[in-house]
């Protein structure tokens, strides 16, 4: 157990060292840094300045080197727009994204969890066919669009929900709906295909040459086995759901990360742009290292090493 | 025993001794069975004809502007005409004409997004599943590694890094994704030289192009068709994604994701400018969705004696 | 002795979207109390497909029970356990009758206590606390010949070899005190050292226990010293029904010379080889209107492929489902 902890744990420092390379990498890929962060109307001696300012005239493993020294301490720059440190900025953010992440997870969970094993236990049936429309639904429909749909039907013409902004408790409604929405598509399509797996496995089989009861075989013998896949499709869309939510949080003017990425793109705020990339990776990172010690947890194989 | 609780095994789609006219037949048949299929071909074959005539379909220009025509509502509507059946954007585009034009972005985004990503993602997948040993540990931990990271908060980062072109979302597009079409691929590869048959065949003195095209190929083949489907799905919601954040081609060109994007301004005023292509988003990505869960319902014959 | 299963008639087909497969087509056998039958087949022969299908255990769909009666003399009466409510067949399996499957690596959960799975069945049919269950399983781990009970408890199924997980299977089967156990090739997954200690096994708790066993295999071999009766199947049909020595010494059905030709045998003379049985397995997709084995035998004659024998009484408590009488090297007069 503990092996397998430090084998994921070093797994996802490696990881972490390849967010940074990348993210430096990236800016400067396209050659010249500060022409990328600087306006494009910025003249040749105020790149040439803040080259300087910004160390990017040095050597590039120098370079490197001073932006891990300074990752480690969280320490990305000064966001450009703001002229305050840009993680700072980021970490302010954090709560509300979270809180709309989860809210989105939780419902796609609740719902997809329940609707994906009565159609993979039943196949064919009604609840069948309702949680492949679901899974279908759920992937088709782009949900930034509905968000849009939403907002003009629910909240300027019904007057149900905020159209935007983060405030009543109401408010998290919406855009939560919309974010959890193709996550729950997936998880409904995952559970639906997992469980159709699993009861046909043979120790499935024995359980029912046991005379347990359906509830038993179903919750104990089934889902607890399909709970695997699930939880890791759970921690990869915890993930997408941070990220997706630059979409939703534009959208509804949530105040999360999200829009705080849109809004430095739009700035070319790349000091804020690149502090966001970092912090939500190491989110995810430390979610999907999270996510691996719950199945640790459920899954004896892995616990023992096998 | 399995053979005797799941009945014979039924003569797989990929069986070598078909050959390829009985194979198609075969897939015709299954279609027909599949209504959800029959739909998914349809609506993806639909937007693929709206892409190659859009010129002969589209009533207007694209990027004709009519000023005296702007802000137009649908046709159904008070103050609509059939001149402009979806209406006019706040230039007095046709809408109609830059959803039918639109297409030919999304679906140029998709296919060379996959080609270039399965291309790439085979290759990869290839060696690591061939070769084995210490490559195949090095790409199969890279691979889950980059595919846990936040895909879609990368692809806005690159392509704000990169600027406004096809090429360029094309190219982030089919970077990113490989790592997907690696893995399936990998893992189909890892199978099949399980399975021994492609021993067998070597021992029986098959040559090196036979084996790949006549065992390998047609094992792979189902698996990617399937993915590339789903991929190239989800790709045209990517682009329309970025688009909508302003990430992806040049404004000037209609794309259903531009056109979002111009919408969304005007989402209480003028709400058709937003929604009509937000409807072309879901009609293709319900075409391909459905299309690809018969394919993998299809090509995978375990999967299609499970279904009733 | 008293009977304690009936089985009439029993058709088994599965609807797939291939076609229809025909994998039981008409099995009756009776099961006496504390008897041991070996029902013997080849891949596809629907013997496994049979006796599952008495307890509903195949999947449903694609199966189906197109007809036929299984009587259970129980405790409390005959019952049909074709036309029991779910309920009741619930408290019958795992409870009256026990089940070993195949391969024990898949046929226990891989994420349950090898305890848990079995003090599950027995607080399900006995009426026992979860600490009485625990104690029981203890003592049934150490009767199927579990070294340290105590620790085997929280083991999971990986953390056992392939012959302790059968024992695993084995206790069970045996927890509840069923009056039958059926054993779907149990030993076919194991090595063959392993095998004879399971056979053993069987042995030993059968004499212990007094219930009767039905042992489905492919091995006519691992028969011989263990069942009392065999009942060798072809085409979802039994073709030869017989007790044990009986059979080895007077096979009537070509089908099981062949098996029996196929079988090695240290106690005939050298000279005679191994022989196999030419051809294929019949095609279940299509009804077969004629004696299934037709195509692989040697003596067939026009009537074999006119007609599908009906299984008769050649000797005493011997029958054959064959029109040809391998004794005389004629076909039969019988009216049959």
């Amino acid at each position: 157990m503990l092996r397998y902890f430090l084998i994921r744990l070093g797994q996802s420092l490696a990881l972490m060292f390849g967010v940074l390379l990348l993210v430096f990498m990236m800016l400067r890929v396209t050659g010249d840094p500060a022409a990328l962060m600087l306006p494009r109307e910025a003249s040749a001696a105020e790149i040439e300045a803040f080259r300087e300012r910004m160390g990017f005239n040095r050597p590039i493993i120098v370079q490197f080197v001073d932006f891990l020294s300074k990752a480690v301490v969280g320490d990305f720059g000064e966001s450009l727009h703001f002229r305050t440190p840009a993680m700072t900025l980021v970490t302010q953010r954090l709560p509300a994204t979270v809180e709309l992440a989860a809210t989105g997870l939780l419902f796609a969970v609740l719902i997809g969890v329940p609707i994906g094993m009565m159609g993979g236990l039943k196949p064919g049936s009604a609840a069948d066919s309702l949680a492949r429309l679901l899974a279908l639904m759920g992937q088709s429909i782009p949900n930034f669009w509905l968000a849009m749909l939403m907002i003009l039907f629910f909240g300027v013409q019904l007057r149900w929900f905020p159209t935007f902004g983060r405030g009543a408790w109401n408010s998290v409604v919406m855009p939560a709906f919309v974010l959890g929405l193709p996550v729950m598509g997936q998880i409904v399509r995952l559970t639906r295909s997992t469980v159709l797996e699993i009861r046909s496995e043979d120790f499935v089989r024995t359980a029912y040459s046991k005379g347990l009861e359906p509830p038993v075989i179903y919750l104990k013998h089934i889902l607890r086995n399909a709970s695997i896949p699930i939880i890791s499709v759970i921690g990869v869309q915890f993930g997408y759901m941070l990220g997706g939510s630059i979409y939703i949080e534009t959208i509804f003017a949530w105040p999360g990360m999200g829009q705080l990425l849109q809004l430095a793109i739009g700035w070319r705020d790349f000091p804020l742009v690149q502090a966001i990339a970092i912090f939500t990776s190491t989110v995810v990172i430390a979610l999907n290292l999270l996510t691996d010690l719950v199945y640790a947890i459920i899954d004896p194989r892995i616990r023992y090493g096998f | 025993m399995a053979s005797e609780t799941s009945p014979r095994p039924a003569d797989s789609l990929l069986d070598i001794q078909r050959t390829w006219w009985d194979r198609l037949a075969f897939i015709g048949r299954l279609l027909w069975r599949d209504k959800g299929g029959m739909l998914g071909l349809f609506l993806f074959l639909l937007v693929v004809f709206s892409a190659v005539f859009a010129p002969w379909i589209a009533p207007h220009d694209p990027l004709e502007q009519v000023m005296e025509d702007s802000k137009m509502p649908p046709a159904w509507s008070v103050g609509g005409s059939w001149e402009h059946p979806l209406g006019t954007d706040t230039l007095g585009r046709d809408i109609f004409s830059r959803i039918i034009y639109g297409s030919r972005v999304s679906l140029t985004v998709g296919f060379f997004g996959v080609l270039i990503a399965g291309t790439l993602g085979m290759i990869i997948g290839a060696i690591a599943g061939y070769l084995g040993g210490r490559v195949d540990s090095v790409i199969t931990n890279t691979v889950n590694l980059v595919l846990s990271l936040p895909y879609l908060l990368f692809v806005v980062f690159i392509a704000a890094i990169f600027g406004r072109s096809l090429l360029n979302v094309i190219l982030i597009f089919g970077i990113t994704d490989a790592p997907i079409f690696a893995r399936v691929t990998r893992g189909e590869v890892l199978k099949i030289r399980e399975s021994g048959y492609v021993e067998s065949a070597r021992c029986a003195g098959a040559s090196w192009a036979r084996i790949v095209f006549d065992h390998i190929m047609p094992n792979l083949i189902g698996p990617l068709i399937t993915l590339a489907t789903f991929e190239m799905s989800a790709m045209i919601f990517y682009e329309a994604g970025l688009g909508f954040l302003g990430l992806s081609v040049p404004p000037s060109v209609p794309s259903w994701g531009n056109m979002l994007a111009a919408g969304r301004q005007y989402l209480t005023s003028y709400p058709w400018i937003a929604t009509f292509p937000g409807v072309a988003i879901m009609i293709t990505s319900l075409g391909m969705n459905l299309l690809g869960d018969w394919l993998r319902d299809v090509l995978d014959p375990r999967l299609r004696r499970a279904r009733k | 002795m008293a009977i304690i299963l009936e089985v009439r008639d029993l058709k088994t087909r599965f609807y797939t979207v291939d076609g229809v497969v025909h994998a039981v087509n008409g099995v009756s056998f009776d099961l006496a109390k504390g008897e041991t039958l070996a029902i013997v087949g080849e891949s596809g022969s629907g013997k496994s497909v049979s006796v599952m299908s008495l307890l509903r255990l195949i999947p449903m769909p694609p199966g189906r029970i197109e007809s036929g009666q299984a009587l259970f003399y129980g405790s409390d009466g005959p019952k049909d356990l074709l036309r029991l409510s779910q309920k009741e067949l619930r408290d019958i399996r795992g409870g009256a009758i026990g089940f070993v499957f195949q391969d024990p690596a898949t046929s226990l959960n891989p994420i349950l206590t090898v305890g848990e799975q079995i003090i599950e069945i027995i607080t399900r049919h006995l009426h026992l606390s979860r600490h009485e269950a625990r104690e029981r399983a203890l003592q049934l781990l150490a009767s199927v010949g579990i070294p340290d009970p105590e620790v085997r408890l929280g083991c999971y199924p990986f953390q056992l070899s392939g012959g302790m997980r059968q024992r695993v299977m084995i206790a069970i089967a045996i927890a509840c005190n069923p009056q039958i156990v059926i054993a779907d090739e149990p030993t076919t997954a194991l090595d063959v050292t392993v095998q004879a200690q399971i056979v053993e096994l069987f042995k030993r708790l059968r004499q212990e226990l007094g219930m009767a066993l039905i042992w489905i295999t492919h091995d006519l071999g691992i028969v011989a010293g263990l069942a009392d009766r065999v009942m060798v199947m072809y085409g979802g049909r039994p073709a030869e029904v017989a007790l044990v020595d009986e059979l080895y010494d007077h096979p009537l059905h070509p089908y099981t010379i062949g098996l029996l030709g196929a079988l090695p045998r240290l106690d005939v003379d050298e000279s005679r080889r191994l022989v196999s049985i030419r051809g294929t397995p019949p095609d279940l997709m299509i009804p077969i209107q004629h004696c299934p084995f037709a195509w692989r035998c040697d003596y067939a004659f026009p009537r074999c492929w006119e007609e599908i024998p009906p299984l008769v009484e050649v000797r005493p408590k011997h029958m054959a489902a064959c029109f040809f009488d391998i004794e005389r090297g004629e076909p039969r007069h019988d009216g049959n």
